[in-house]
């Protein structure tokens, strides 16, 4: 049980979000981002309770198989490299983020998703969804099981391919804190040669999206482990204090 | 130079076109993993205040109707008390969730929402925002996710005492967050992503 005391803050204003280590939102590279990109500059402002409350969710609402790929489809285990993702959700103090909802997606070991957009000649697995779900523990942690998702083709350059990844979304105590990001596969040659990784410009910005192998966490003769930690915008200290708090 | 002690954000990275997998399964018809979709309404049966519904799409700059959006909203109840336990100003309406997560139809691209009007809500200057709701549109092709307000066009009054709107220097565009009155509480709402009458979008 982690100290309360130390974890993350649920009010108070939200740091704003350094827009040059995100990706823009024009990035030619990424082909659809060119007409789905917003040409006129964002409104920026300092957060209002609209953005520093949020919903919340209880862990009562998960089902039991809510964060096992492997099983949660038909109850049979889907075919593929059996492994843990897991990790912490954090401020940026590194406080841990408990009570957050963590929903996870992804293509199968063959990289076709179950999705009826998607016709790519790999075949489904009858036994992978490719969904999966969980809500952060006291100390901020979550643990998935699932299978190492494939690497597919898209329609972008002549001969592009998505690395391996899993795509993560996340919530905070605010509404302004939401993200979806991907976790990415330590020592995927094809996370260099992707444009949507690349919309990110700062390298260790893209390092941060690379879960590394987690010897420490596989278990076995069973599974092996990645670790993704995230990270969520903070909340500002109130240093001067001429207002109720949260308002 | 010392450098500072704070973590970065983790990057954001788009939905991609398949994000139904893991956020509405039940819509794309992937049941049997979760007895429901999370965010399928913001009401339950009982909520205080004007029942509407909003409908709209979203558009590209080339004019097309993204088939692939997800929008989730979050509002306040009638009385603009926030349902979630760090609103400082006490408990809202218990039939309000206050979020909502809602898709494209992936025929038609049209979206619904079926919810109350939220009541105002203080801002930190102390005066009041309009009633709105926050919205996240998330899609194939946006690399992270925009934050938008639905205002209501017949709260003409709220409207032009809103300090988030009269942030806005181009009065022009303000019309883009407003969303229009078709009918006895129905209202439409086109988020444009860019181009002409590209609606407005936040860093709050």
């Amino acid at each position: 049980m982690a100290d309360a005391a130390a974890q993350a803050p649920t009010r108070g204003p939200l740091v704003a979000r350094d827009r040059l280590w995100h990706p823009p939102a024009y990035a030619p590279g990424y082909k659809t981002s060119v007409t789905r990109a917003p040409s006129r500059a964002l409104i920026a402002a300092p957060s209002t309770l609209s953005e520093e409350t949020g919903p919340v969710f209880g862990r009562d609402m998960l089902g039991e198989m809510d964060n096992n790929l492997i099983l949660n489809f038909t109850g049979q285990p889907a075919i593929g490299e059996r492994i843990i993702m897991h990790g912490r959700v954090q401020d940026d103090q590194g406080r841990p983020v408990p009570g957050v909802l963590l929903e996870i997606w992804q293509a199968n070991a063959g990289g076709r998703y179950r999705h009826k957009k998607d016709g790519y000649a790999a075949p489904l697995d009858p036994n992978f969804g490719g969904g999966g779900r969980t809500v952060t523990d006291d100390g901020g942690r979550y643990e998935f099981l699932t299978i190492r998702p494939g690497a597919y083709p898209w329609p972008n350059g002549p001969n592009d391919w998505r690395p391996m990844h899993i795509h993560v979304s996340v919530f905070g105590s605010g509404f302004g804190q939401r993200l979806i990001t991907q976790m990415y596969f330590e020592g995927d040659p094809l996370i260099a040669r992707c444009p949507i990784v690349n919309t990110i410009k700062d390298r260790s910005a893209i390092e941060q999206l690379v879960a590394p192998l987690d010897m420490a966490a596989a278990i076995p003769m069973d599974c092996l482990a990645y670790r993704f930690d995230i990270t969520l915008r903070g909340r500002r200290q109130t240093f001067f204090e001429n207002r109720p708090e949260g308002l | 130079m010392t450098k500072l002690p704070y973590l970065p954000e983790t990057p954001s990275q788009t939905a991609g076109p398949y994000v139904h997998i893991g956020l509405t399964p039940n819509a794309l018809g992937n049941a049997g993993i979760y007895p429901q979709d999370l965010g399928a309404a913001p009401i339950r049966d009982g909520a205080k205040g004007e029942r509407i519904t909003i409908r709209g799409t979203v558009t590209d700059g080339a004019g097309m109707i993204l088939r692939d959006a997800l929008i989730e909203t979050w509002q306040a109840d009638a009385q603009g008390i926030y349902p979630a336990p760090n609103d400082p100003r006490g408990r809202a309406d218990p039939n309000v969730t206050g979020w909502a997560r809602i898709i494209a139809d992936f025929d038609s691209g049209v979206w619904t929402l079926e919810t109350i009007k939220p009541g105002t809500v203080p801002h930190p200057s102390g005066d009041t925002m309009a009633p709105h709701l926050s919205a996240w549109v998330v899609a194939r092709g946006i690399n992270i996710g925009l934050q938008t307000r639905i205002y209501f066009e017949d709260e003409v009054a709220a409207n032009e005492k809103c300090p988030i709107l009269a942030r806005i220097e181009h009065k022009d565009r303000v019309s883009t967050l407003l969303a229009k009155k078709t009918g006895k509480g129905e209202y439409w709402f086109e988020v444009k992503l860019q181009g002409e009458d590209e609606t407005i979008f936040f860093d709050l």
